[in-house]
């Protein structure tokens, strides 16, 4: 087993593809982003502090994470909705459909904006049913959860279809020939099996929505401590050449999505070993 | 299926009717709203939006960063995947997470990053001055700021693929007397061509899209430095609501087209097969 081991490839390459590799991450990703990191690092904790956790910057973030919890949640329960449909059931149009759930990846995000806008302004197509209700969507934080739901459903829907689709008639029909009805195989048999992926979409959908920018500043209202999110103060601090204030935001952001990148690497692991 | 393994059928059409119910709330009427707005004042007034000169600039310089950004992360996909697909070493799983990484940094710091670096501020950025180079807020930023936000699409999609395609074909080639390069493009690039395009149509939607990313490098110059995302954004915040429609549908047009081209290479090959991940 050794020699197996120790064979080298014949195949060529190694050295210049893997060189070529690491110096574009490291000058592309890798370098541009510890700029951040040192150059939050030299302003000072009680610098870093008065702008990372002004009363501005807790609203923002509460805002942010807030929206983004409720929008995958809504996408959890629709987009496994959809994904069931489409793995288990037949109907007409059935593929347009299944290719329109990647929109919100292909649909530049400012045109979603403006269109949602559009929609769910007090005279729009939506908007004019909802108003007489007293329900007012845009400009408000309901905006900002609308847009998220948006750009967030494929995650959702794009991370369980496959794992639908690989579960084997087998289980089923054991679980329903030992008396089970449909609902207790769904909860015991199907939903166990699918929640590693169906997490790992939610995850997904919630870290994408954290740091969205294009589809929310439109239908967001964005006034201070109120509807206004975390993104968008990075830019604001830009725009008054505040790059101190930029980089403090920006630090707790990536810090956040850092861990939100390991719980889903860690959520992709278990998902694999439920599949195997 | 027997009963036994499937719903009623009042339920199954219960959810084939909330999900697109949703669907259509949630997609459909957002895409229809971008060409009815646009369309409001008629045919003329959506011709005149476009062919208005910082309009065309606009789409000239969206096709130039798309143009440039592309190519670069083919290259980088490529060798990536060649990399980590046709060789062991320690550290792979490390170098995937770090190459996905853009993906998960809000674009908006994917642009301050550039700033703080080639701004006039920044750290390159007194010595830029002295020799009269201009990164940020001018055209290079923003390509910079695509190829970040674009980084992983290609390799992502290459290097699952190339895993399961395995290392028999190449090393056939090359037992047979073929160079690297040949056994490259007449074994490697064929077997992977459908799944790079795949990658390249996604990685071309998101380059021409881009908006965070690209807003905060920009400077918002009109006719210079606006992309076409950047330019609707003007148009909408002036109130020209017609014209920022009408440059919006141009978008929503591209993610239609790409939208049809993905799923005909999924139907025709099989989403895994192009899918990688």
């Amino acid at each position: 087993m050794t020699i197996l081991a120790r064979r080298r490839s014949i195949i060529p390459g190694f050295g210049i593809t893997l060189g070529y590799t690491l110096l574009v991450l490291g000058l592309v990703v890798l370098i541009p982003l510890s700029a951040v990191f040192l150059k939050s690092a030299g302003m000072g904790w009680e610098a870093f502090a008065d702008v990372a956790f002004s009363r501005r910057a807790w609203a923002a973030y509460r805002l942010s994470f807030g929206a983004s919890l409720l929008a995958a949640s809504i996408n959890l329960v629709f987009g496994l909705t959809t994904a069931w449909v489409l793995v288990r059931y037949e109907f007409a149009g059935k593929r347009v459909v299944s290719a329109l759930v990647d929109l919100p990846f292909a649909l530049p995000t400012a045109v979603a904006g403006i269109a949602l806008t559009a929609l769910y302004a007090g005279n729009g197509l939506i908007g004019q049913y909802l108003e007489p209700w007293g329900v007012q969507v845009a400009f408000t934080p309901l905006g900002v959860v609308v847009a998220l739901v948006f750009i967030g459903l494929p995650f959702v829907v794009r991370t369980v279809e496959p794992v639908l689709q690989d579960l084997g008639a087998d289980v089923e029909e054991a679980a329903a020939s030992l008396g089970a009805s449909r609902w207790q195989t769904f909860g015991k048999v199907i939903f166990p099996a699918i929640l590693p992926a169906l997490l790992t979409g939610f995850a997904l959908a919630f870290a994408r929505a954290v740091g969205e920018y294009g589809s929310v500043i439109f239908i967001a209202g964005n006034m201070p401590l109120e509807s206004e999110i975390a993104p968008l103060l990075i830019v604001i601090q830009l725009e008054q050449y505040n790059y101190e204030g930029a980089t403090a935001i920006a630090v707790v952001m990536l810090v956040a999505s850092f861990a939100l990148l390991f719980a889903i690497n860690l959520l992709q692991a278990w998902s694999r070993r439920r599949m195997a | 299926m027997s009963s036994s393994t499937t719903e009623s059928r009042l339920v199954r059409r219960l959810l084939i009717g909330i999900a697109l119910a949703f669907l259509s709330f949630n997609l459909l009427l957002p895409l229809f709203a971008v060409f009815s707005e646009a369309l409001r004042e008629g045919w003329q007034g959506y011709q005149a939006a476009i062919i208005e000169p910082d309009a065309l600039a606009a789409i000239r310089l969206t096709l130039l960063a798309a143009a440039i950004a592309v190519p670069f992360n083919i290259v980088f996909g490529v060798c990536a995947a060649w990399a980590i697909a046709r060789f062991e070493f320690p550290g792979k799983s490390l170098l995937i997470t770090l190459i996905d990484l853009p993906f998960s940094v809000s674009p908006v710091i994917a642009g301050l990053i550039y700033v703080l670096l080639f701004g006039a501020h920044g750290w390159f950025g007194p010595w830029l001055d002295e020799h009269d180079i201009q990164i940020v807020f001018a055209v290079p930023g923003i390509v910079l700021a695509t190829i970040f936000v674009t980084f992983p699409f290609v390799a992502r999609e290459l290097i699952p693929l190339m895993q399961e395609q395995g290392n028999d074909e190449e090393e056939a080639a090359l037992s047979l007397g073929a160079s690297g390069w040949q056994t490259f493009w007449r074994v490697t690039l064929p077997n992977i061509r459908w799944g790079l395009l795949y990658g390249v149509l996604l990685c071309n939607a998101r380059a021409m899209g881009e908006f965070g990313a690209v807003s905060v490098v920009s400077g918002h110059i009109r006719g210079l430095t606006n992309t076409m995302p950047l330019h609707v954004e003007i148009l909408y915040n002036e109130y020209n609501f017609i014209a920022a429609f009408a440059v919006a549908s141009l978008l929503a047009l591209l993610a239609l087209v790409t939208l049809v081209a993905k799923s005909l290479l999924e139907w025709r090959f099989g989403r895994k097969a192009v899918a990688g991940h």
